[in-house]
């Protein structure tokens, strides 16, 4: 796999496979947890992964591409969730991922901040529909947000 | 033995909660508690979600049923000293009635809960959910264990007669699908629990598995029993890692204790549970595509028949339930089906639970008997519309469902009345609006879900969404056209009629239901070139009236750099330039800033 990877974490996913890879139905775990493993999908390890499985590389990209948790490209240390469900909606979800879009510093469709400390994404529904409207930074739910909150909330994720 | 507490502090560690402040509350209490010596007098709970998470965190101090909202870590020792100790209620803490300001210190007096008939919450917030004896205790497992002691056979019966219909949105009769499977012909069967709960605004059974995992383990158990599978998996969104994590630690307790795995309780039924973790799909909450992903596919459906109970997971018979339906069944095994069936409507048996959510007063999670009215969902138990504004609107049953008006709040709620009225239970999402909704942008923003979690696999749900998505922006742009109307009701009904699955038979839903209860609104975008309710940015605009100063706050604020003016005199804002955000408004002191 080259010198792109750490050699700790090659290993990590050889063994992975080799606990896994000859079970049926685990493709999807083994995506997962690659993912954990390298933060995104590389095109190298899903080469590893269709090597070691016998599953066809352009099987593995169909799954990759279909499931919203599976990314491509690498990702910023901090995940951003912005709840765009139907009661963060109709209490201003739209007013706080535009705020959080302008702190961020991104344009268009992108996603991930140049020094890479944040990735922003939506999310259909957290959950949390009680503390609408609602972001997820990381495992940590932040509810009954306004615009103004955002910036101190980002402050404190390095 | 464990020494007997004189008193248990309840401390919700839902997800609500826990990001409201909780877990900062739990150490705090404890240290206080143990500062003091009575940390053997006093035992501190965290428990499952209480439902009400808007007044969150909450903390209930028993014998007496004390209810605390919004507690913080600084309020702690206040609660110890007074309460623990000399026995005086905090004031301050104490829930309030919306609409009387009267607090109200018992639990169970609360106009939220009064209504309320738990069921299949009924431990969600009262027992330590990673604790196997608590649950024990709540008379748990002991469903399984009579179930044990019947045939197969009389299980199926005794789910028959409760009249238990499938809790995730389609209300098929469970007893019913259990046959099927069990009828199938094959020796290896599945059970599995749909624990993914995609639509916005619904998160029951999110509190289920966070609050009672054992229970929905239970109904699964004895659902293996009696369709005769020896395997079962739980599918669960990964957005929800707080519930996996209590369903992990809640299936190795029930393996060491002999209730899963090999000779249940002595029975010789074997039965194992494996949890997957969904990758992010909306569209496999649909069974088939369930049973695709569950395989290491992409999530994609496929055309029934063949039907699950006769082919589902690696082919074999597979029965499938989501969680609020299995999280029934210990109870029904364990009081008898006819003691369910005294519930409800005629159709429609049981209690069911609701997600309250928008702009309503007690947001939470509301389990009332079917039959229930809408009005006594949203006004008795939801305490009504927040800040004196009007009821417009519920939308009830997610991006499948419809949304219901005033004057339909009196229907008596059950699965037969919600689909005549355009809408459908769904998995029991409500989502209240007031007039400051627009209902198109409402029904807009159902089909961007849609068309965006379509799975593309049909034509009518792939290309027709998003055809319609197309005339709901075009409308909400200013730019509709008379014809966009009978357009949108024709294809439709074409989307409907040729779908694959319920995704995109469904997805039409909220925008014929508004059509049909909001009509006028359409009508105003298009002929009036208004937003009645004043949200579709298209249509406002903001201008500086003459109580400018000229402080410059608005200029400083203004993300498009819209506005300019010299200090101390008049600012203007370039409407070409504006985005509309209302930034300058929420930021000027003078209140100089009108949107019209």
């Amino acid at each position: 796999m080259g010198e792109k990877f750490a050699e700790k974490d090659v290993a990590k996913l050889d063994e992975l496979l080799a606990d896994l890879g000859s079970q049926k139905g685990t493709l999807i775990p083994i995506l997962q947890k690659a993912q954990d493993i390298f933060g995104y999908l590389p095109r190298e390890v899903l080469i590893r992964i269709s090597e070691k499985t016998h599953v066809p590389l352009s099987r593995i990209y169909g799954v990759v591409t279909f499931y919203a948790q599976f990314h491509l490209n690498p990702r910023g240390r901090n995940i951003v969730r912005s709840c765009q469900g139907t009661a963060c909606h109709v209490r201003g979800a739209k007013a706080v991922l535009s705020e959080l879009k302008s702190q961020l510093g991104l344009e268009g469709d992108e996603t991930t901040t140049k020094d890479l400390r944040f990735t922003l994404e939506t999310v259909a529904c957290i959950g949390c529909c009680g503390l609408a409207p609602v972001i997820m930074v990381n495992d940590q739910t932040h509810g009954r947000l306004v615009p103004e909150a955002i910036k101190g909330i980002l402050e404190s994720y390095k | 033995m464990e020494k007997l507490a004189r008193a248990h502090v309840l401390i919700c560690g839902g997800t609500g909660c826990s990001s409201s402040g909780s877990k900062e509350i739990i150490p705090e209490m404890r240290g206080k508690l143990k500062a003091k010596g009575m940390e053997d007098e006093i035992k501190v709970v965290e428990t499952g979600c209480h439902g009400l998470c808007e007044l969150g965190p909450l903390v209930i101090v028993y014998p007496e049923g004390v209810f605390y909202i919004r507690v913080k870590a600084s309020d702690v020792e206040e609660i110890v000293e007074n309460h623990l100790i000399k026995g005086r209620v905090v004031d301050r803490l104490l829930y309030r009635e919306p609409a009387t300001h009267a607090t109200v210190p018992d639990y169970d007096d609360i106009a939220f809960y009064k209504k309320q008939q738990r069921y299949a919450l009924v431990n969600c917030g009262h027992i330590n959910p990673e604790s196997l004896e608590e649950y024990i205790g709540t008379d748990g497992y002991e469903g399984l264990a009579k179930a044990l002691s019947m045939k197969p056979e009389e299980v199926i019966e005794e789910v028959k007669k409760s009249g238990l219909r499938g809790r995730g949105g389609g209300g098929f009769p469970t007893g019913t699908k259990w046959q099927f499977t069990r009828n199938a012909v094959g020796s290896k069967k599945y059970v599995i629990c749909n624990a993914d709960e995609g639509d916005p605004g619904a998160f029951m059974d999110r509190s289920v598995l966070e609050g009672d995992p054992h229970r929905v383990l239970e109904g699964m158990i004895i659902c293996g029993y009696a369709v005769g599978a020896d395997e079962g998996y739980i599918y669960c969104r990964a957005e929800y890692p707080l519930a996996i994590k209590r369903l992990r630690g809640a299936i190795g307790q029930a393996l060491e204790s002999g209730l899963l795995g090999e000779n249940i309780l002595g029975s010789g039924f074997n039965f194992m549970i494996h949890i997957k973790e969904g990758a992010g799909a909306f569209v496999c909450g649909e069974e088939t595509a369930l049973i695709a992903s569950i395989e290491g596919r992409r999530g994609m459906p496929r055309p029934r028949p063949p039907f699950p109970a006769n082919s589902g997971l690696w082919g074999k018979p597979s029965n499938i339930n989501n969680v609020e339906t299995f999280a029934n069944v210990p109870s029904i095994m364990r009081d008898g089906g006819d003691y369910f069936a005294s519930q409800g409507t005629e159709t429609s048996k049981g209690t069911k639970v609701f997600a309250l959510t928008g702009k309503i007063n007690n947001t939470g999670l509301a389990e009332v008997p079917m039959g229930i009215t809408m009005r006594e969902i949203i006004y008795d138990i939801g305490g009504g519309i927040p800040n004196g504004k009007k009821f417009k609107a519920v939308q009830i049953g997610g991006p499948s469902g419809g949304c219901l008006p005033e004057q339909l709040l009196d229907l008596a709620v059950d699965y037969e009345s919600l689909i005549r009225a355009g809408a459908m239970m769904g998995s029991g999402g409500l989502v209240v609006m007031d007039e400051t909704t627009c209902m198109v942008d409402v029904a807009r923003y159902f089909l961007n879900f849609t068309q965006d979690e379509s799975c593309g696999k049909c034509t009518p749900c792939r290309e027709g969404t998003k055809r319609m998505l197309e005339i709901l922006n075009r409308i909400c742009e200013g730019k509709g056209t008379e014809e966009d109307i009978p357009l949108l009701e024709s294809m439709a009904q074409s989307i409907k009629a040729g779908s694959l699955c319920a995704l995109g038979q469904t997805a039409p839903n909220p925008v014929l239901s508004t059509l049909n209860f909001f009509r006028h609104e359409y009508e105003a975008h298009i002929r009036d070139h208004k937003c009645p309710a004043g949200v579709c940015t298209a249509f406002v605009g903001y201008t500086i009236t003459e109580g400018c100063r000229g402080c410059g706050l608005c200029k400083k604020v203004c993300p498009a750099d819209a506005i300019s003016g010299e200090v101390k005199a008049k600012h203007i804002i370039d409407p070409d330039k504006c985005i509309k955000c209302g930034a300058c408004q929420s930021k000027c002191p003078f209140k100089a800033i009108e949107k019209g």
